[in-house]
């Protein structure tokens, strides 16, 4: 009994199809984002999170088009990201049937726009993403904020940042290792830990799955509210209810 | 046909709720988004969402008096519910934004977690554990129903709804409590009076629990 820690899909979008090879066994159409976030829902997946990979301009009517879809037929929160630049695009995306968008490259840039977002529609609904590699190997490391999908260097701290945009709003903090994304070595789990401990909000650990004891260290050594995974899921290795299974039987609270 | 006025106070995933009321519905019902008065006084049940603060809630409903005329007229009459800041606002005070008046339908407050459970240390720790909690409140939790209710129908004891809220209400009369959840202190997580339903958890985003209950709203004729 108590709050559940949460098991979230995430699922890579361009130009209106979900990319990344998802494999379902009976489903007619595996690059349609309704019917691959219906599947996960069915599966009991507590949330799901959709990233626009190009996000250009004229993508953005297509992912708003893509929400409304979605968030018409599947009742579970719905988070987007990628390319958010102002509060105008939130709005948007929030009119569509998004429950949460994340903000990362255009909160490093215009930290602003958090506070502005979190002001006119709530923290509830402003995730900041946060993607962070290890800067220093000694025996207390620290992570540097990375932007552009990990191509540019920011200087900030990870921690420090983090911290920052609690105070200006974020009501959740969405953190992917850059070290570990795509390895499948599992989460980076100091990382998650420092900036978990550190901000009073929700922290999501990301980047890195590539089996169920890594969804356990995220919740038990990173000290996560919610583990997101997109490949140990998209190619049908695991199934979300198995992964719940697997951490209920570790002690981990979840919603079976 | 049912229909129904989905409040719009400006705030909120207002097309999620309407879409879960029209899936709950099984077509059997007629969903109108508004904040004119008209639209609420022809409606036979009225859902009052929200989410964000609660000032700019009331604030705008304030500014709308034959809307909230009406409101408070159907609130005596017809089958309403009120949903996570439509539930704070049934109260008679939440001391967000320094201090807001609310409807009064309810008895009670309506408090931040960290007022409430944190004392002065500035963090909010789960008193089994001493764990530090993280505010929003924010995810799946059990909710626990203390009365029986049309509403409840067919949901299990203490089943999971998704919430995501930093406020969270103390009522004064334990018999207007329908349900209570636990994140280091208990909060009413269902509260009503007669006609009036409202809870914490948002139903549109609760799966096949939250639908239930909502298929449940729209068949209800507001008796206990």
């Amino acid at each position: 009994m108590g709050l559940a820690k949460r098991v979230i899909p995430c699922l890579d979008v361009d130009n209106g199809r979900v990319v990344k090879g998802v494999r379902f066994v009976d489903i007619r159409d595996a690059g349609d984002p309704v019917e691959v976030a219906k599947r996960y829902d069915e599966q009991g997946a507590d949330e799901v999170t959709f990233l626009d990979i190009v996000a250009s301009s004229e993508e953005r009517a297509t992912m708003v088009h893509v929400v409304e879809q979605v968030a018409d037929q599947v009742f579970i929160p719905l988070t987007v990201g990628g390319g958010i630049r102002s509060v105008d695009d939130i709005r948007s995306m929030l009119a569509a049937g998004a429950d949460k968008v994340s903000i990362n490259t255009a909160a490093v840039k215009n930290p602003h726009l958090v506070r502005e977002a979190s002001e006119c529609f709530g923290a509830q609904c402003i995730v900041v993403a946060i993607d962070a590699k290890q800067s220093s190997n000694d025996m207390s490391p620290s992570w540097e904020v990375f932007t552009h999908g990990g191509r540019h260097a920011t200087g900030l701290d990870a921690v420090q940042w983090a911290i920052k945009m609690a105070k200006y709003g974020a009501g959740e903090i969405l953190l992917t290792s850059m070290d570990r994304d795509g390895t499948r070595d599992g989460f980076d789990v100091a990382l998650t830990c420092a900036v978990s401990t550190a901000v009073p909000v929700p922290v999501i650990a990301s980047g890195g799955v590539g089996g169920l004891d890594h969804l356990v260290a995220g919740i038990v050594e990173g000290c996560a509210d919610a583990v997101l995974a997109a490949s140990i899921f998209h190619f049908g290795e695991y199934t979300v209810q198995q992964a719940k299974q697997y951490m209920a039987e570790r002690g981990i609270e979840v919603r079976l | 046909m049912n229909r129904i006025a989905v409040i719009d106070l400006g705030t909120g995933n207002l097309r999620s709720v309407a879409r879960a009321l029209e899936t709950a519905g099984r077509g059997d019902c007629e969903v109108r988004v508004s904040d004119a008065a008209g639209d609420v006084s022809r409606a036979e049940r009225i859902v009052f969402p929200g989410q964000s603060a609660i000032g700019s809630v009331m604030g705008r409903l304030r500014s709308n008096p034959a809307l909230l005329d009406t409101l408070v007229e159907s609130m005596g009459a017809k089958p309403f519910l009120g949903i996570c800041i439509g539930l704070q606002a049934l109260y008679a005070r939440s001391s967000e934004d320094g201090g807001v008046e609310g409807l009064g339908v309810l008895s009670g407050e309506v408090r931040h977690f960290l007022e409430a459970g944190g004392g002065t240390s500035g963090s909010f720790n789960d008193p089994d554990s001493g764990r530090k909690l993280k505010i929003p409140h924010m995810g799946w939790n059990n909710v626990c129903q203390t009365h029986e209710h049309p509403l409840w129908q067919g949901i299990e004891q203490c089943a999971w709804f998704y919430f995501v809220h930093s406020y969270c209400a103390f009522p004064d009369a334990a018999g207007e409590v329908y349900g209570v959840t636990s994140y280091g202190l208990e909060f009413a997580a269902a509260a009503g009076n007669r006609n009036a339903f409202a809870i914490q958890f948002h139903p549109e985003k609760s799966q096949q629990n939250g639908l239930k209950l909502l298929g449940n709203f729209i068949h209800w004729d507001g008796t206990l």
